[in-house]
């Protein structure tokens, strides 16, 4: 006698500790498999978008700072790239350097994060993450030197930076710089050829090139799946093309790629850092720009390579001095656009590693 | 870089391809009517020389008379650019064609302006509210919300 099933549906959140944030999966399983995935958002929506329709220019890069807050720099630099953009302001050599290297320390911060959150997903409960926090915590530091803060730094400003780096930034960050090489060989030797990470990550999620571009998908996710496409080199912003560097790519399109991405982004932005500290000029970090900014009527649309992907900002202008619209291309929401392809078919544990393996913050993915 | 193609000179192209599809263009970008997109998109993304396969963002802006909607197009064979746009003038009724049939990845951002600008998108396959909750009343993103 055949067994009578029907599908079950089962809530993976909003408030659970594998979702980073609050974040619903509403996955249809038939036994441990699932078969339909809908992802739920909206638990975190503050209407950035509308809010900084109601501030000036400058107001709002705090708004900024709360999007991705594990890269509030990038954020930072997407958006007063976009404002230098639409009202045609020059930035000092000086500023541009500095927001290259602490747009690259960004990025390697986000991208421990985001692989330590998914070691954590794989089952390795917080041991790899703290290897991560020990290493994020000294980027803090450097970032608390340059702007006083820890977490939403609010430090670039519309033609520049709010301040110069203070005497005992460079020498710190000279330090970290030789160090972290040693590091990530250290997470190579703990965790590339790990048993446990191998057969989790390896073959599972898979993104088929041409879905991942169908999907609108960037940074690590569609590098992974073997698209030479960053932002730095394709449509370079601030000095990048002064910078020589590699993209690194994945060939097997899974999860495991996808964090050897992000290891091999990690060296590539020291290779950066090193460039940078070598060419940087003396001279001033901020352009005169007045302090109630009114663009002339127009609108402007510029990107960058955050760590999470393509972050672009499209801003109109009415001559006012508060943006007319402001609109956020977040690469957290458009990456989850795959998400639902990725799981179909696996069980609910790989469920957990795919998800992870996407990196998001609900902040940017709700705004 | 990623050169961003003369919108006026593809906008010819296009013209002689699809007569009247054209609502007007400048240097930085083309406007098309709304009946017209759905082909026209789909011309951009497979003509050969165009090939734009990759469709980075889309936005809208509520302007009072119409509502714009703002694609950005991007070729990640030729690496160039285009920005296309369309207009909805009507402010009770606004739809316009979805195009996840040609980019899956306007999924979500199709349904976010219908949630926070309450433009339709006809042939989404799941057009429904994205942050807000269903019950929600009004569009926020809307110049006349508060």
């Amino acid at each position: 006698m055949a067994l009578k099933t029907e599908p079950f549906v089962l809530n993976i959140g909003p408030v659970h500790p594998s979702t980073h944030g609050v974040f619903r999966m509403r996955a249809t399983l038939d036994g441990e498999v699932i078969v339909d995935l809908e992802p739920v958002f909206g638990y975190l929506h503050r209407g950035i978008e509308k809010l900084a329709e109601e501030r000036t220019y400058t107001g709002v890069i705090p708004l900024t700072d709360r999007l991705d807050y594990l890269a509030s720099m990038s954020n930072n630099l997407a958006y007063v790239l976009t404002v230098e953009k639409l009202a045609g302001i020059a930035v000092p050599e000086r500023a541009q350097y500095l927001r290259v290297i602490i747009a690259e320390l960004q990025r390697i911060a986000g991208h421990l994060i985001a692989v330590g959150a998914f070691l954590n997903d794989c089952g390795a409960f917080f041991t790899p993450f703290l290897y991560m926090f020990r290493e994020r915590e000294k980027i803090v530091d450097l970032f608390e030197m340059v702007s006083g803060q820890r977490l939403l730094y609010n430090y670039m400003r519309i033609g520049g930076l709010s301040q110069d780096i203070p005497e005992e930034f460079l020498p710190a960050l000279d330090k970290f710089v030789q160090q972290m090489p040693g590091f990530i060989d250290e997470y190579d030797r703990f965790f590339a050829q790990n048993e446990i990470l191998l057969a989790r990550a390896k073959g599972v999620g898979i993104l088929p090139q041409e879905m991942a571009i169908n999907i609108s998908a960037s940074g690590p996710v569609l590098r992974a799946s073997g698209v030479n496409w960053d932002i730095r080199k394709a449509d370079p912003y601030s000095l990048y093309d002064r910078f020589d560097f590699d993209i690194p790519t994945g060939t097997a399109s899974d999860c495991y790629d996808r964090y050897r991405v992000r290891i091999a982004e990690m060296r590539q932005s020291l290779r950066i850092i090193r460039q940078a500290m070598e060419q940087l000029p003396s001279g001033p970090v901020k352009s005169d720009v007045p302090r109630l900014l009114r663009p002339q009527v127009g609108e402007a649309y510029a990107h960058i390579e955050a760590p999470k992907g393509d972050l672009g900002f499209y801003l109109v202008s009415d001559n006012s001095i508060a943006p007319y619209r402001c609109h956020v291309r977040a690469p957290s929401l458009i990456n989850l656009t795959a998400l639902r392809e990725m799981i179909i078919g696996w069980k609910i544990q790989d469920a957990i590693i795919i998800f992870g393996s996407i990196d998001i913050t609900m902040g940017e993915v709700d705004r | 870089m990623t050169l961003a193609l003369a919108a006026k000179e593809v906008a010819a192209k296009l013209e002689t391809k699809f007569p009247g599809s054209i609502a007007e263009s400048n240097n930085n970008d083309i406007v098309v009517k709304s009946q017209s997109l759905f082909g026209l998109a789909s011309f951009l993304k497979t003509a050969p020389g165009l090939e734009f396969n990759y469709l980075a963002a889309i936005t809208a802006v509520d302007y009072y008379n119409y509502f714009e909607l703002v694609y950005q197009l991007t070729s990640l064979k030729h690496n160039h650019s285009l920005v296309l746009k369309t207009r909805c003038y009507d402010r009770e009724n606004a739809v316009v064609p979805s195009l996840v049939k040609l980019w899956r990845g306007a999924d979500y951002q199709e349904r976010e302006i219908y949630d926070l600008l309450g433009i339709s998108f006809t042939g989404h396959p799941n057009l429904k509210r994205i942050f807000l909750w269903s019950g929600f009343e009004g569009h926020p993103l809307r110049k006349d919300y508060l």
